[in-house]
């Protein structure tokens, strides 16, 4: 469905991108994600047609961004960084006005935008300016107004950045629940638990190239992904718990005798420890902690990189 | 669900565009007051001061009262500021994404930056009646025919129209809301005061005069001042036509040019 390839964009003597190759397949999320300046945003700005590549080309659905922008324009929703929003209208005279720019007709416009109202639970908000409105709401506003048109491909760009963790967790629902509706979707972003919460497939970029794909499973198995992290009242039981837990395992369970304790990387450390300890409880074990730890983008990146992602910013761009 | 390619080009649409994008800026104005109002007393506060501070002292040939000849001025300055809205507009907009927003959607590009000059030139005619009617409390009169004035206040419209595309251009290159204002109106103060609209040139130091002279502001000045005051403006309409002309096409190619092009 979207298919980059080769993206080339200096800023004067700044490469923003080296070289980028990026495809997302119908129907599926696809995850981009790096830490800032990794050239994400102008990834997004060059697919989106609001930026020209210096090299390389983009289709999106068959048709060339570059070559015809226009055409490009009516099949993509686009959620920038900023929540691109008229603050002195209301949440419903945002939607219907991007609807009228679709050239809907009036009440076509505003059927489309109370639905999209309804959806992402703004009903109560919508004859209230933007203005007062929480920068959760405001994310909400701006990603339904994207959706105004059907888009075949949504492009959203660092959706939760500078959210609260109440609003992130809203935003979250609502990408998942256009994911299970088969919107095609390319989200960027700097957090792993967010790559890993919505897309099927992720691809890490550092300084202007992508440097690995695949699935979050995929890519924690390389860093060796999130860990369970059990310690036991009685060092002689730590062969049969690893046999126990062995089926949550997803690579060389360790153990440590002089700790009485065993490592377990796993692929999900979400809700694991409960089912753990009835497990072990079930097996008569006695059991002093269970902890998780989950793999980071930091740790994806040191993995891949071999430094951390504090790297000197590229530009303003994200 | 299937969706056609939504929305496409052709004049037509770039109208409706133009439209729907006005609307959404004229929908806002009377929801920041605080905005109408200072774009009216500032106009109020130029009459009154001008005409009583400055209207004792001053005396012009050719003009037995004082405020015959500087309201015109004071019109054509009001309109002429008026136009900065245009820019710090432009430039809230690109702050906030939305001018990123809508060059992702399928319309011409040029639609919105025509909305929002002719939304300025809304909110200015409303500035413009509030003044007309301070003029005529402080003794302002039409003295040449109804149709005169109505010639002149076009005048004043189209030119501050072609400013609007200035300050479009402006807003587009500045970096932020605050440099689009203080570099809208900066310049304004040496175009409006270097010129015939409050004094006559002719008293200013001599290589000061041909500056004002040469000012397109004075060429508009002197047009509408002469229209208002139905004596004969000579050529100084069509001049400050084509200069009005000339900036249009020449900002709103440069404007439209930027806003395809992007701005990072």
């Amino acid at each position: 469905m979207v298919v980059a390839e080769g993206l080339v964009k200096r800023f004067g003597s700044t490469e923003a991108l080296r070289g980028v190759d990026l495809e997302v397949e119908r129907g599926t999320v696809l995850g981009v994600l790096g830490p800032n300046g990794a050239g994400k945003t102008t990834a997004v700005r060059i697919l989106t047609t609001l930026l020209r590549p210096d090299a390389g080309r983009a289709v999106i659905d068959g048709i060339d961004v570059v070559a015809e922008p226009r055409r490009a324009r009516g099949l993509i929703g686009l959620t920038g960084q900023y929540a691109a929003v008229d603050e002195r209208l209301t949440g419903l005279e945002n939607l219907v006005h991007v609807g009228r720019l679709f050239h809907f007709g009036k009440a076509e416009a505003r059927r489309r935008s109370n639905q999209l109202l309804d959806r992402f639970d703004l009903s109560d908000a919508a004859s209230r300016p933007v203005l007062g409105y929480s920068g959760g709401m405001r994310r909400r506003l701006d990603i339904a107004m994207s959706l105004i048109a059907e888009p075949k491909v949504l492009f959203l760009d660092e959706p939760t950045t500078g959210l609260d963790p109440r609003s992130r967790v809203a935003v979250w629902d609502q990408i998942d629940e256009l994911a299970r509706t088969g919107t095609t979707t390319l989200l960027t972003t700097q957090y792993l638990d967010e790559a890993d919460r919505l897309a099927d497939e992720i691809a890490v970029i550092d300084l202007g190239v992508v440097i690995a794909r695949g699935t979050a499973a995929e890519l924690k198995r390389r860093v060796g992904g999130d860990q369970l992290h059990v310690v036991l009242a009685d060092r002689d039981v730590l062969p049969t718990v690893a046999e126990l837990l062995a089926h949550r395992a997803v690579g060389e369970i360790q153990l440590d005798r002089a700790g009485s304790s065993l490592t377990v990387p796993v692929a999900d450390v979400d809700g694991i420890v409960p089912g753990v300890v009835r497990e072990l409880d079930a097996a008569g074990i006695d059991v002093s902690d269970v902890g998780v730890r989950r793999s980071t983008l930091d740790d994806v990146f040191f993995a891949l990189t071999g430094r951390p992602t504090q790297v000197d910013p590229v530009g303003e761009d994200g | 669900m299937s969706t056609e390619i939504r929305a496409d080009g052709g004049p037509v649409w770039m109208l409706r565009d133009s439209w729907t994008e006005a609307l959404r800026h004229l929908r806002a104005m009377p929801r920041s007051p605080e905005l109408v109002m200072f774009a009216i007393i500032q106009p109020i506060m130029f009459v009154l001061l001008f005409v009583y501070v400055f209207g004792g002292s001053l005396m012009i040939p050719g003009y037995d009262d004082y405020t015959q000849f500087l309201v015109p001025g004071i019109f054509a300055q009001t309109v002429l500021f008026g136009s900065a809205f245009t820019g710090v507009g432009v430039a809230e907009d690109m702050s906030k994404g939305i001018i990123d927003r809508l060059r992702s959607l399928p319309i011409s590009p040029a639609s919105v930056l025509v909305g929002r000059t002719i939304s300025d030139l809304v909110r200015n005619a409303l500035t413009f009646a509030v003044m007309i009617v301070v003029a005529f409390l402080v003794g302002f009169r039409f003295d040449g025919s109804l149709f005169e004035a109505f010639l002149a206040t076009v005048l004043l419209f189209v030119f501050s129209y072609a400013f609007s595309w200035v300050q479009a251009y402006m807003g587009l290159s500045v970096s932020s809301v605050e440099a689009a204002n203080s570099a809208g109106f900066i310049w304004m103060f040496p175009l409006t005061f270097v010129s015939s609209a409050f004094v006559d040139p002719s008293n200013m130091p001599s290589w000061l005069q041909p500056v004002a002279d040469a000012n397109p502001f004075t060429i508009l000045t002197n047009a509408s001042r002469a229209l208002y005051n139905g004596r004969d403006p000579g050529a100084d309409p069509w001049i400050a036509l084509a200069w009005a002309a000339g900036i249009t096409a020449v900002f709103a190619y440069l404007s439209a040019r930027k806003f395809a092009r992007g701005a990072r």
